[in-house]
């Protein structure tokens, strides 16, 4: 249970915090579907960063401080990336969808083809050391203490510091959007601009700031990824998690406490079936619930078994879970009512 | 204030809506290339292995596309199968460009594709050669395959339609549980289907095993031993039905009056929620006969198990149709346009310091110019003065006015389909997805401000 749940929290902060990128570009009323592109773009630069940066021995024996500098690397790289989206759909009015599948397309290929001139390899991965306590000591593990009771466990054994700082980053931006006047600015922009520019804000600013923010979310969520789940391997694809946390935002109606729900449901739901993989590696480990489920599972046979002992199902069900969820809710889902379309001056 | 120009007999070359847009595309690919170029050129500034020289080969091979194979007869296998990989990539295309038309967003194309694929290689596989004709179970199997992508495809249309649920968040769901129900199907069958006698364990048999295979009509012969069969001339034919359904029947005209206002549609007496299913099941339907006729070729690895990764084809479709301004000739162009600059690049490898990601790069490039296409029409079209104001050039005439009116009752989750109902004249109704209204139809509207000048008035 406490493995289940430690490795939900991992899959979840990736989720949690691209999903929150993509509600700032989307409350600013820029649609960003670039989001699985940025994070592509993001995690590139966190891992080149990384891997340029241990050429230096101080950061090999600080390797925490070595994490940072890349986490907020790949934050200001995703930011610069959006920039491009920013421009095509703010300055230009290009229509927001092609300009966000554009750089979708243009992340995985800037990225490995870089990768392959510089390596010559297909993915670029980060080196992993073990310390002898059995963290790993170059990008991860802040914690590792196993003698802590297990609800404690879950958040402060064999965790990465981005966890930590996400989630504080998640709290602050969720304030500031909607306990501050730039905040309340930057959500008017995307109800109605119009109305916005009539009392002086410059929606053209305010959407650029939702974008970049947006950017830098990604950028951070990207590496974060690529850094905990993922094992350190940046290879030009993040396993359509961007367009996941898309789905999760929706889910979460486009509101922080929503998405922080769905992304932990989506992340349970999606760990069920690591867990599952799991017990069939270390089949003896009797203290896992699944585990027991499992074992009487085996009282029944023939297409209970086929279904129920079967890695596909479980992967199955997260993504069933939200789209039976997404039909059900669907009639109190309320989207930013000016997304998606280009801010007309002369409009009314 | 928005103006549009009038159609009218005496326009300049320029002025007519088709060559704008086939221009605005060839700018749009230029721009790319010369991007590409710029990227290598950079790459080889700052890299001391790799001469600057190289940069403007590596262009050239690109550019040169299966010519860049060297000999006349390993350019010629090049073609073929060139032509051959295109045909999956022009019929996703065309499931992406129609799902457009109707202002639809299909990113689901790759989990049609592989249920498409699924069904194909189960009933060709499934069925025991000599129980009767192969073109028997050939056409069994396509037909399979095609409706199980049709039923796949519907899945978002009817989430649309019904609960209003944006149908990219359905397609992106549907795309996993299908990797994942494909997987699981062949996982649980593997006996019968996984390749096993050739040792690759990792794909399913070639239906040439069971003797089922396209007939090849001497292309593969032709084309010196490539895998190119008759199955690039269906497409075509099927590209051509399909303009001709989008432009001169009444259901294509609701398709994509559907596509501009849902709203309007409904009013005029069009069933919409029917609509949108439709055209995401017909959507659906297409990619996956693009899978079923890659599977059918007979010489095809299929990798099963998926679950972690989507058919790339699937994404490719987008900038296909993209490229084409969702015409469905155009998309036929597009596709082999791509394969064209994906040949080349794969000789990259080979011949210089670059790889074969650079032509992923120029398309790219060329997607993110296609975004402002309509600043570029408006650049070409602006040049003849004769520009005036003039109502919403589609719907007038034919809806009125209060039929744009948006309705409170429904929550909208893309509000932009409808427009502001205090407006003088009606504004083009143009779905969020939709990248560029039809060219015959339409004529654009010029922009009333420079972009630089927008800036100025906003404090």
């Amino acid at each position: 249970m406490v493995f289940l749940l430690q490795k939900t929290l991992i899959f979840a902060i990736p989720l949690l915090i691209v999903a929150l990128a993509g509600m700032f570009s989307e409350r600013s009323g820029i649609i960003n579907i670039a989001l699985d592109g940025i994070m592509i773009f993001g995690a590139f630069a966190g891992a080149m960063a990384a891997f340029f940066l241990r050429s230096n021995p101080y950061f090999v024996t600080h390797n925490q401080l070595l994490f940072l500098i890349c986490l907020a690397l790949a934050a200001v790289m995703g930011a610069l990336f959006s920039l491009l989206l920013s421009f095509s759909a703010i300055n230009l009015k290009a229509d927001q969808t092609i300009g966000g599948t554009a750089l979708n397309l243009l992340a995985p290929a800037i990225t490995l083809f870089i990768t392959k001139v510089l390596f010559n390899k297909d993915k670029l991965e980060m080196e992993t050391m073990i310390n002898q306590d059995g963290g790993r000591t170059d990008f991860g593990y802040a914690i590792l203490n196993e003698d802590i009771n297990p609800a404690a466990q879950i958040l402060f054994d064999k965790t990465y510091i981005s966890t930590f700082i996400a989630i504080i980053v998640f709290v602050l931006l969720s304030f500031w959007i909607y306990k501050t006047k730039t905040g309340l600015r930057l959500r008017s922009c995307g109800e109605h601009p119009q109305a916005a520019a009539s009392v002086g804000i410059n929606v053209q600013r305010m959407r650029y700031l939702g974008v970049t923010i947006s950017g830098a979310l990604a950028g951070f969520g990207g590496y974060a990824f690529v850094a905990t789940v993922a094992n350190g391997t940046a290879e030009g694809t993040v396993a359509g998690m961007g367009f996941l946390a898309l789905a999760i935002m929706i889910f979460g109606n486009w509101k922080p406490l929503g998405i922080a729900l769905g992304s932990l449901l989506f992340g349970f739901l999606k760990c069920l079936a690591v867990t599952y993989e799991r017990s069939l590696i270390e089949p003896l480990e009797s203290t896992s619930w699944m585990q027991k489920i499992l074992q009487n599972s085996q009282a029944f046979s023939g297409f209970y078994n086929a279904v129920f002992k079967n890695m596909y199902f479980y992967n199955l069900i997260p993504f069933v879970t939200v789209l039976i969820v997404l039909a059900f809710t669907s009639k109190k889902s309320r989207a930013p009512k000016a997304e998606g379309i280009p801010y007309d001056k002369g409009a009314r | 204030m928005k103006t549009t120009t009038v159609k009218s007999n005496d326009k300049s070359f320029f002025q007519k809506p088709a060559v704008q847009s086939v221009v605005a595309s060839l700018i749009c690919i230029l721009g790319g290339l010369l991007v590409g170029f710029l990227v290598l050129l950079f790459m080889a500034i700052f890299s001391d292995d790799i001469s600057v020289g190289e940069a403007f080969s590596g262009i050239f091979i690109v550019l040169s596309g299966p010519i860049a194979a060297g000999n006349p007869k390993d350019i010629l296998f090049s073609c073929g199968n060139m032509l051959f990989t295109a045909t999956p990539l022009i019929m996703t295309g065309l499931a992406i460009a129609l799902a457009f038309k109707t202002g639809l967003f299909n990113i689901g194309a790759p989990g049609q594709y592989l249920m498409g694929a699924m069904g194909s290689l189960v009933v060709s596989l499934s069925i025991p050669q000599g129980s009767m004709p192969s073109w028997l179970i050939w056409t069994l199997a396509f037909l399979t395959g095609t409706v199980l992508g049709v039923l796949w495809g519907a899945i978002p249309g009817f989430f649309k339609a019904k609960f209003n649920v944006n149908e990219v968040i359905v397609c992106i769901l549907t795309n996993w549980i299908a990797a994942n129900v494909v997987s699981w199907v062949f996982y649980a069958n593997q006996q019968n289907f996984v390749n096993f006698a050739e040792t690759k364990t990792n794909f399913i048999k070639k239906t040439s095993a069971n003797g089922v295979s396209t007939w090849t009509m001497g292309l593969d012969k032709l084309f010196g031993g490539s895998y190119l069969d008759v199955s690039i001339i269906l497409v075509t034919l099927i590209a051509v039905m399909l303009y001709i359904m989008l432009n001169k029947t009444t259901f294509g005209y609701e398709l994509k009056a559907c596509g501009y206002n849902r709203n309007a549609s409904k009013y005029a007496g069009m069933n919409e929620k029917r609509n949108i299913i439709l055209s995401m099941a017909i959507a659906g339907g297409l990619a996956a006969a693009g899978a079923a006729l890659w599977c059918l070729n007979g010489q095809q690895d299929f990798k099963w198990n998926t679950y972690q990764q989507l058919p790339s084809v699937g994404f490719n479709g987008i900038p296909a149709a993209l490229l084409a301004s969702n015409n469905p000739i155009g998309v036929v162009f597009s596709a082999i346009f791509l394969r064209y600059i994906d040949t080349g690049g794969s000789y990259l490898n080979g011949k210089t310091s670059f790889n074969e990601y650079v032509p992923q790069l120029i398309v790219a490039v060329i997607i993110y110019f296609a975004g402002f296409s309509k600043l570029i029409k408006d650049f070409l079209g602006r040049k003849k003065k004769n520009a005036v104001p003039a109502p919403s050039p589609l719907l007038s005439g034919q809806v009125p006015a209060a039929a744009l009116k948006p309705t409170p009752v429904e929550p909208e989750t893309e509000p932009e389909v409808l427009p502001d109902p205090e407006k003088e004249d009606l504004p083009e109704p143009e779905p969020e997805d939709s990248p560029e209204p039809e060219p015959e139809d339409l004529q654009e509207p010029a922009p009333g401000v420079d972009p630089e000048k927008r800036e100025e008035g906003d404090e």
